[in-house]
């Protein structure tokens, strides 16, 4: 968005509460790579220049990315700068920092879907023997105190730490409700760069049938590693890694699993097997059939035939509880009223209700690349549009 | 998701339930259901219950005509089997929610259903409920649900709208999660 404000010559600064790339400094596990290649982070005039184009960045890579971009761009960043309030002002929004505060006409949110590891309420259950913690605070198994791990949520975080956790020597048993399958490569080729060229990542907002469960999807079960692994739920079980349903309570020192994974497994074939149609059909189309792989599907999620409903914290089978069930925005700073009664931001491809407020990098915002960091470039190019034009190219940031 | 084909007709008015849902939507409360049944004993293990009113869209409302159940246990079970057993009333509800479900999803995928079988089975092991043996459980150990579908639709698709089903189906939530089950004495 900075780009794209100064090729308007709009006056603008972006407040980073720690340093650029902040959250991918402190917020990530120490294994973590990230889940598209590297040739697939294209910004707005930048892009991979590096000699391995279908790796996974790691962490000090990714920061080491974007700090670049922003240098490359001379993004007006004020560093150390929290922000602790946006509310309305006379000439537009008045924003307060730790340190000194603005007045702008136009306001983007670009803090991030991820804030606030979110926890199913029912863990509040859990006896204070066992040990919880979320994707958060974790950074690798030396943490976990020895003996066996539930790890809640299969989505691309859950199956990844059940995958180190597992191979730590520990054992893991993985409650699995509702998830998005996907091989890391398909006829010779990454997912990602199926669903770059065949358009699936372009689909936008006001196209898809239901916008809202679109955005509500979980992650791909992805893994970005040197071995371009498919990580599926297979690949766990054949490694030892134990399927459970999805947690569905814990009561008298007991956690109990929904009877549902059988069908939770089936839906996410069955929703695999329509995207590799969809890459097939595409793949015809454009003549591709001769120069990648042959067209095939991938073997059914195997369960077993009576997964448990439930195990005893008292049999000490569990020692720590990781709860990879998702994150969900901090809007605890915003004094404008925009939420919705679930607490989300109310907005159409990332215009907010609210004149001058403009929301970036969430799920599925304008299209279904929205969140990923190759997302950016195509969305901030059309908000800084309709930003530009509700600015009428007046001079948009003060500080004082 | 496709859109309703009005070529389609399985007997759901898709539209009513989205028109429903959009409105629910917009009036959360109006959401809130009480499901209600009334069981009277009649003579050993033979009870006879029914239901009529329920509350919902924030107010009383009423079936049609009141429907009755009666439900007792086989001979062997030295009873009168003046009904069905009330486990087979529990497969009978996940059935048939289940199979609501598929001509709804069926519907609102545009998909012509010509035939819809479903058969169910729920294995127990009676030393449970017998008291024998404290290590197993009364109810079910597993349930087995086959379906038989005639439709207009690929396998995968006929596979997917049974899973849908599923995902929506309040009974298959009730069977296979947990529930708070309160019961008072007057």
């Amino acid at each position: 968005m900075s780009q794209c404000l100064t090729a308007r010559s709009i006056d603008h600064v972006l407040l980073e509460r720690g340093e650029v790339a902040n959250s991918w400094r402190t917020e990530r596990w120490d294994s973590l790579r990230l889940l598209t290649p590297n040739w697939q982070s294209r910004l707005p005039g930048f892009g991979y220049e590096g000699t391995d184009p279908d790796g996974f960045r790691t962490m000090p890579e990714t920061v080491d990315f974007i700090t670049r971009y922003a240098h490359a761009i001379a993004a007006p960043v004020e560093a150390q700068t929290t922000v602790t309030s946006v509310r309305a002002s006379t000439e537009g929004y008045s924003v307060a920092t730790d340190r000194g505060d603005w007045d702008c006409r136009a306001v983007v949110l670009a803090a991030g879907a991820c804030n606030i590891a979110v926890v199913p309420s029912l863990a509040s259950a859990v006896p204070s023997s066992i040990a919880t913690l979320t994707p958060k605070a974790y950074r690798n198994p030396d943490q976990l105190e020895p003996g066996g791990v539930l790890v809640v949520g299969a989505s691309a975080t859950g199956i990844q730490l059940a995958d180190e956790i597992h191979r730590s020597g520990r054992r893991v048993t993985l409650a699995v409700g509702e998830h998005v399958r996907a091989p890391r490569t398909y006829r010779g080729r990454d997912i990602q760069w199926w669903m770059d060229a065949a358009g699936v990542l372009d689909e936008r907002y006001d196209e898809v049938d239901d916008i809202v469960r679109a955005r509500n999807l979980p992650s791909l079960q992805l893994v970005g590693s040197l071995e371009r692994t498919t990580l599926d739920l297979n690949a766990l079980t054949g490694m030892g890694v134990r399927l459970v349903g999805r947690l569905a309570g814990i009561t008298d020192g007991k956690v109990q699993f929904s009877g549902s994974l059988r069908n939770q497994c089936a839906l996410a074939d069955l929703k695999l097997a329509r995207l590799l149609d969809t890459i097939d059909e595409w793949a015809t189309l454009n003549g591709l059939d001769g120069e990648v792989g042959p067209s095939h599907r991938f073997e059914p999620t195997s369960v077993e035939a009576s997964p448990p409903l439930g195990l005893d914290f008292a049999s000490g089978e569990i020692r720590t509880i990781l709860c990879a069930t998702g994150f969900r925005p901090d809007y605890s700073w915003l004094d404008i009223p925009i939420l919705d009664r679930k607490g989300q931001i109310r907005h159409d491809g990332g215009v907010v209700a609210l004149p001058g407020i403009y929301l970036m990098g969430m799920p599925f915002l304008r299209r279904r690349k929205s969140s990923l960091i190759d997302g950016a470039g195509d969305d901030a190019r059309d908000l800084s549009d309709h930003l530009a034009s509700f600015l009428g190219g007046r001079v948009s940031a003060t500080s004082r | 998701m496709a859109t309703a084909n009005t070529q389609v007709d399985n007997g759901v008015n898709v539209a009513a339930l989205l028109g429903a849902r959009e409105a629910l939507t917009a009036t959360p409360e109006g959401a809130q259901f009480k499901w209600r049944a009334t069981c009277k004993w009649v003579k050993g293990t033979h009870s006879h219950s029914s239901v009529t009113g329920f509350f919902g869209l924030g107010a009383e409302q009423k079936h049609r005509s009141e429907f009755t159940f009666d439900a007792d246990h086989p001979e062997i079970f030295a009873s009168e089997d003046k009904g069905a057993t009330p486990v087979e009333l529990v497969l009978v509800g996940l059935a048939s929610c289940l199979t609501a479900g598929v001509a709804a999803v069926a519907q609102h995928r545009g998909i012509q259903l010509r035939s819809v079988q479903a058969t169910i089975e729920g294995g127990m092991d009676i030393q449970g409920i017998l008291g024998i043996d404290s290590d197993v459980r009364n109810g079910f150990d597993g349930i087995k649900v086959k379906y038989n579908i005639d439709a207009d639709a690929a396998p995968d698709e006929i596979k997917a709208i049974v899973a849908q089903s599923q995902k929506r189906s309040a009974v298959y939530d009730i069977v296979a999660n947990p529930t708070n089950v309160t019961v008072e004495v007057n």
